[in-house]
C-alpha cells in the first residue's frame, strides 16, 4: 500500500494535541520559515501548558515587528498572549527592542511563564543530538557565563567545555516549501532553519508545505530532508495565511 | 557638541577591517551597515546565522524583495553569486567549527579584558542570546561596532562589566564614533581617533586608562 501521510486540514493534522505537550516551532521569525497556519491551528485548539521550544518567544505582529518588507505575519505570540504556553526554551525570549516588549517579556515578570534560555547555536545543536540518537555533548559556548552555571565542565583539547543535553519534542511543528505524500521535503530560500533540524527530533511531526506532488516527482537529488522523519503533511491552500 | 562619527562612518571603518576572501558574520544594527562598505577589489562572504552565505546588499526596491532572502537581521537582501542555503545546525557547526573569520557585533559594555556584554540589562531582567554568544566564543576575531557611550551618556567601555558577560576575552577591535582600539594584553590601545578629539577626551569616555599607540592617527576613511 502505498504511504500517504496527507491530512485535509491543519486542525485534523494537531487533534490528538494534548495539553502540556513539548513542541518544537519550526523557524526563526520571518514569513518564509514559520508554520503559521499550525500555530494559527494550535490557538484555535486552545490546549494550555504547553512548552515551546523555537528561536524566540514571539513577535508581536500587532506592533509592527512581525512585518517583513511590508508584509505582517503571524508567529506563536498568539499562544503567548492566550495563555497557552507554560514554558519557553530558546534564545531570544524578549523583543529585541527594549521599548517594545512582547507578551513574554510581561507574562515572565508576572511569573506567569517559565523560561529557559539557551544560546541559538546551543538550542541547534541540541535538538539536532536529540534526533540523531546522541545524549549529550561538549561545547565551549557558555564558558564562564550564566549559561555555565551548574552545567558539567570538562577540558577537551585544552579548551574548557559545558556538557549540554539532546532535546526533543512530542511534535514539531515545520514549515517546508513542497513535499511529496511520502514526506520528502524540499526547502526554499531561507525556510531551512529550525525546520529541516527539528523535522528529526520529535515523536510526532507535521510539516505545513505550500505544495504537494506525487511520488517521484521530487529530484531525488535535491531532497533535503527523507520522508521518513515527516509523520503528517498539510498543504496551505488559497486564502489561508501564506 | 563636537562632531562624532556618524554610523555609517563606524560602518565603514569597520568594513576596511575585511580582509580578501573574509567570511563574515554581521549582527543587528550598526554592523549590519557595514555590508555596505566593502573595500574596492576584496571579495568577502557574508554568512547569516538562518542560513545563508554569500548573499548580497540589502534589497531596497519592494519589487524585487523576496520572503525567502531575509537575514537575521530581519532585512531582505538580495541574492550574490555563489550563495547557499542551510540549516541552523549546519550554520553554527559554521560558527564554532571555525570558519566564520570575523563576526561585527554590537554590545552594552566591553571590558578593559575584552570581556563582551550584549544579552543582558540586569534591570530588565530577562534577555536576548540570539546567536550572539555563539559568535563571540568561536569566530577568529570579534569587532565591536558601536558608539561610545550611551544616548544617556553612560560609559560603555570598562574595567570591569557590570552587566552579565556574554563571552569573556572575545573582543579584538573596538571601533566606535570617537576611537579605534585594539584589546591588548597589556590594556586597550588607542589606536585612531575620531577628527577634532583629543586623547584626553576619549579618555573621559572610558573607564580603564587608554593606552596610546605610538603611531595615533585620524581615523581615514
Amino acid at each position: 500500500m502505498a504511504i500517504n501521510k496527507v491530512y485535509e486540514s491543519f486542525d485534523k493534522a494537531i487533534a490528538d494535541m494534548p495539553d502540556g505537550a513539548v513542541i518544537l516551532l519550526g523557524g526563526f521569525g520571518g514569513i518564509a520559515p514559520v508554520p503559521q497556519n499550525l500555530t494559527l491551528a494550535l490557538h484555535r485548539k486552545g490546549v494550555k501548558d504547553l512548552t515551546i521550544v523555537t528561536n524566540n518567544a514571539g513577535i508581536d505582529g500587532r506592533i509592527g515587528l512581525g512585518n517583513i518588507g511590508g508584509r505582517s505575519y503571524v508567529d506563536h505570540e498568539i499562544l503567548v498572549t492566550d495563555g497557552q504556553v507554560k514554558k519557553f526554551i530558546g534564545a531570544v525570549p524578549a523583543s529585541i527592542i527594549v521599548s517594545r516588549p512582547n507578551a513574554f517579556e510581561q507574562l515572565y515578570r508576572e511569573g506567569k511563564v517559565e523560561l529557559e534560555i539557551v544560546p541559538q547555536g546551543t538550542l541547534a545543536e541540541r535538538i539536532r543530538a536529540g534526533g540523531a540518537g546522541i545524549g549529550a555533548f561538549y561545547t565551549p559556548v557558555g564558558v564562564g557565563t550564566e549559561i555555565a552555571k551548574g552545567k558539567e565542565k570538562k577540558i577537551i583539547n585544552g579548551k574548557e567545555m559545558i556538557l549540554e543535553y539532546g532535546l526533543r519534542g512530542d511534535y514539531a511543528f515545520i514549515r517546508a516549501y513542497k513535499a511529496d505524500t511520502m514526506g520528502n521535503l524540499v526547502y526554499k530560500g531561507v525556510m531551512r532553519t529550525f525546520n529541516a533540524v527539528m523535522v528529526t527530533a520529535a515523536d510526532i511531526v507535521v510539516a505545513e508545505v505550500d505544495e504537494i506532488v506525487e511520488p517521484g516527482e521530487l529530484d531525488p537529488e535535491v531532497i533535503v530532508t527523507p520522508g521518513i522523519f515527516v509523520d503528517r503533511i498539510v498543504e496551505t491552500s488559497k486564502g489561508e495565511v501564506k | 557638541m563636537k562632531p562624532r562619527l556618524e554610523r555609517e562612518t563606524i560602518a565603514l571603518r569597520v568594513a576596511r577591517e575585511f580582509f580578501d576572501g573574509a567570511v563574515v558574520n554581521l549582527g543587528g544594527g550598526i554592523p549590519t551597515l557595514s555590508s555596505n562598505f566593502v573595500p574596492e577589489g576584496r571579495t568577502v562572504t557574508f554568512h547569516s546565522e538562518n542560513g545563508m552565505l554569500g548573499f548580497g546588499p540589502v534589497e531596497y526596491d519592494e519589487d524585487k524583495q523576496s520572503v525567502y532572502m531575509m537575514n537575521a537581521s530581519a532585512q531582505l537582501v538580495q541574492p550574490g553569486p555563489g550563495m547557499c542555503f542551510f540549516d541552523h545546525a549546519m550554520s553554527f557547526a559554521m560558527i564554532r567549527g571555525g570558519h566564520v573569520d570575523i563576526a561585527v557585533l554590537g554590545t552594552f559594555q566591553v571590558s578593559e579584558k575584552g570581556d563582551l556584554a550584549n544579552w543582558m540589562i540586569p534591570e530588565r531582567g530577562i534577555g536576548v542570546i540570539g546567536g550572539g554568544m555563539d559568535l563571540a566564543f568561536c569566530c577568529k576575531k570579534v569587532i565591536v561596532a558601536m558608539e561610545h557611550v550611551t544616548p544617556k551618556g553612560e560609559i560603555k567601555l570598562y574595567k570591569k562589566c557590570t552587566y552579565p558577560v556574554t563571552a569573556p576575552e572575545c573582543v579584538d577591535l573596538i571601533v566606535t564614533d570617537l576611537a579605534v582600539i585594539e584589546v591588548t594584553k597589556e590594556g586597550l590601545l588607542l589606536k585612531e581617533i575620531a577628527p577634532g578629539w583629543t586623547v584626553e577626551e576619549v579618555q573621559q569616555f572610558t573607564e580603564p586608562e587608554l593606552i596610546v599607540a605610538e603611531d595615533l592617527k585620524e581615523i581615514t576613511l
